[in-house]
């Protein structure tokens, strides 16, 4: 599997990252260097082999259906850019 | 895969400009998930509150903040599986949904995607004509709610509260089963039905608890799916109506000046009555789902859910049965009644007569009729009405007495509802009961005929005239008569 510089810019804008038409080149070679080492595994044959989703023999978590949080505006504002009135405030964002 | 196929149903059909077309209709319900705390943190669910009030520094997605997973939401969506008759996978998946979003702080919402808790199922829906379809569930999964963004705060900024962020939804998705408005319609307000018997979704709308994404299509009969269009985050049920009739015959329209329809993302609009669209979510749909490596998958025991499905309340098909068949009511009847729990609950409660069962019939009809309407006028529910269900009961024992005629019962349940006190009593103290002395009635009707001889001469030739007779003796006797004998009398006293 490899990507084109298309599909590069794409990865790049969903990701919000901002790449110049220049670095598109370099971008996709090193990503595809990524891809072409992550490829071996598929030699492998797993199939009837379940996903490890753990290491370790432990299940999911699971908390009980109580309040034990929030009441902390001040700290959910905190390091926040902009606020007012207890929102945070961005640039409009308008449909 | 249950794939049923519907076969087309001409009275379902729209008619265009140069023939007609048969609608496809899928629906994606949002239902927020009835708990106390949010599905990864234990923040409160409530509604409202000052902005960012309810949020944990996991729902604000601070670094290092790990998701844990609320026990209770899980129960929530595997109690509606088993609710909407659908297959509970044991082993469920979290993965991230991709995309950005002021009021979407992650970056990226948990959700489920390829392996989903709850699997297919089918919800029976019952159309205003009486027919009952049935509609394909083809999931239901997890996931949490994104914040809300306020925009006319400012000209140049957004505000964002974070409160809802984290809260559990249930996204329960239909099969393209439906085939017009009205059975969207009746779906959702089945399905609303069904989770509010369960108890997993309060189904306020108002609030945005129960939300819908319609998907809409259209097609000559017998042909394969047209493109389809979503209408995002329909409100209410009206408005699903509304914005499917609007979807489809814009898309009839173009399609009949030879276009073609390109699948989007559109919004509805009620107070201009169109759909528009969202190009700006277009590209967003590149999600790049994959699993969440912060949460191990979701393993549930099957006694586990043995014992939800063991605990759940009898749901308003079985309800509905046991009404048609223990009260011997119509199906309409049946269908109104257990529309509500409450109101099911309270028709239970006027039946019973404290051991001997009331006529099921007669109290179905005092209650959809008298009190609904009653309560209709005043903006009430059952929950609110001022009557409870011992003083229609004792309303409806006045009657098969004998004690009130059911004409006299109808004045005497506007007493009660405006007044309230005991039945029984207000009869004896405003002199309600009908009069059965045959005595008193024979005098009031003695005195009618001796007063119209003209009309009397006119009802030997023309006996339906006898209704005019009773009208008056009614009249003069102040609806207190016994219809039964007061006939009697008449026709023995008229000879006829």
């Amino acid at each position: 599997m490899s990507v084109d510089q298309a599909t590069v810019r794409r990865v790049a804008h969903l990701a919000r990252i901002s790449v110049r038409e220049d670095e598109l080149g370099h971008l996709q070679s090193e990503l595809n260097a990524i891809l072409e080492f992550v490829e071996q595994l598929a030699d492998l044959d797993v199939s009837g082999v379940e996903p490890l989703t753990s290491v370790v023999p432990v299940e999911l978590p699971m908390r009980a259906d109580v309040v034990t949080d929030g009441h902390c505006p001040e700290k959910v504002l905190a390091n926040a850019p902009d606020a007012e009135g207890g929102f945070f405030t961005v640039p409009k964002v308008v449909e | 895969m249950t794939l049923h196929v519907r076969p087309t149903d001409t009275k379902k059909l729209i008619s265009g400009a140069t023939g007609d077309w048969e609608v496809v209709i899928g629906l994606e319900v949002h239902a927020q998930v009835a708990s106390n705390a949010k599905l990864f943190s234990g923040a409160s669910t409530a509604f409202g509150g000052p902005p960012n009030d309810h949020v944990s520094l996991v729902d604000a997605a601070m670094p290092g903040m790990l998701p844990v997973i609320n026990q209770e939401c899980v129960a929530q969506a595997v109690r509606t599986g088993l609710g909407l008759k659908a297959q509970i996978h044991l082993t469920s998946v979290f993965d991230r949904k991709n995309y950005f979003y002021p009021d979407l702080p992650q970056g990226y919402q948990i959700s489920q995607y390829k392996q989903p808790v709850v699997g297919e199922g089918e919800v029976i829906v019952d159309l205003p004509d009486g027919e009952s379809i049935p509609v394909g569930i083809e999931r239901l999964h997890l996931e949490q709610d994104a914040g809300k963004s306020i925009h006319d705060l400012s000209p140049t900024q957004s505000f964002v509260d974070l409160n809802r962020s984290g809260v559990a939804l249930m996204e329960i998705v239909s099969r393209p089963d439906l085939r017009s408005a009205e059975e969207a319609k009746a779906y959702v307000t089945k399905l609303r039905t069904i989770l509010r018997y369960l108890g997993t979704c309060d189904g306020d709308m108002e609030k945005g608890n129960l939300r819908a994404d319609v998907n809409v299509s259209v097609r000559r009969p017998g042909e394969p799916f047209g493109t389809r269009c979503e209408i995002k985050n329909v409100n209410s049920i009206r408005f699903i109506g509304q914005a499917i009739e609007t979807e489809a015959r814009r898309q009839i329209e173009i399609l009949e000046d030879g276009g073609s329809i390109s699948q989007e993302t559109r919004l509805f609009d009620p107070t201009k009555g169109e759909t528009r669209s969202m190009r700006s979510k277009e590209e967003a749909h590149d999600y790049r789902y994959f699993p969440d490596p912060d949460l191990l998958p979701l393993v549930l025991k099957p006694e586990w859910v043995e014992d939800l499905k063991a605990k759940l309340p009898e749901l308003p098909d079985e309800k509905k049965a046991r009404f048609i068949a223990d009260y011997g009511l119509s199906p309409y009847d049946a269908g109104v009644l257990v529309a509500e729990r409450e109101t099911a609950a309270y028709f239970e409660q006027v039946v019973d007569g404290g051991g001997v069962k009331r006529d099921g019939k007669a109290a179905a009809n005092f209650v959809i009729n008298e009190l609904f309407g009653r309560l209709n006028k005043e903006g009430k529910d059952v929950t609110s009405s001022p009557v409870s269900p011992q003083q229609i009961g004792a309303i409806l024992d006045l009657i098969a007495e004998g004690t009130i005629s059911s004409k006299i019962a109808k004045d005497l349940f506007e007493i009660i509802f405006t007044e309230g006190g005991d039945p029984r009593v207000v009869v004896e103290a405003r002199g309600l009961k009908q009069v059965t002395d045959l005595g008193a009635i024979e005098k009031v009707v003695d005195e009618i005929i001796a007063k119209n001889p003209d009309k009397v001469a006119q009802v030997l030739a023309k006996p339906t005239m006898l209704g005019w007779f009773v009208g008056q003796a009614m009249k003069a006797s102040g609806g207190k008569a016994n219809p039964q004998a007061l006939n009697d009398i008449l026709k023995a006293k008229l000879g006829i």
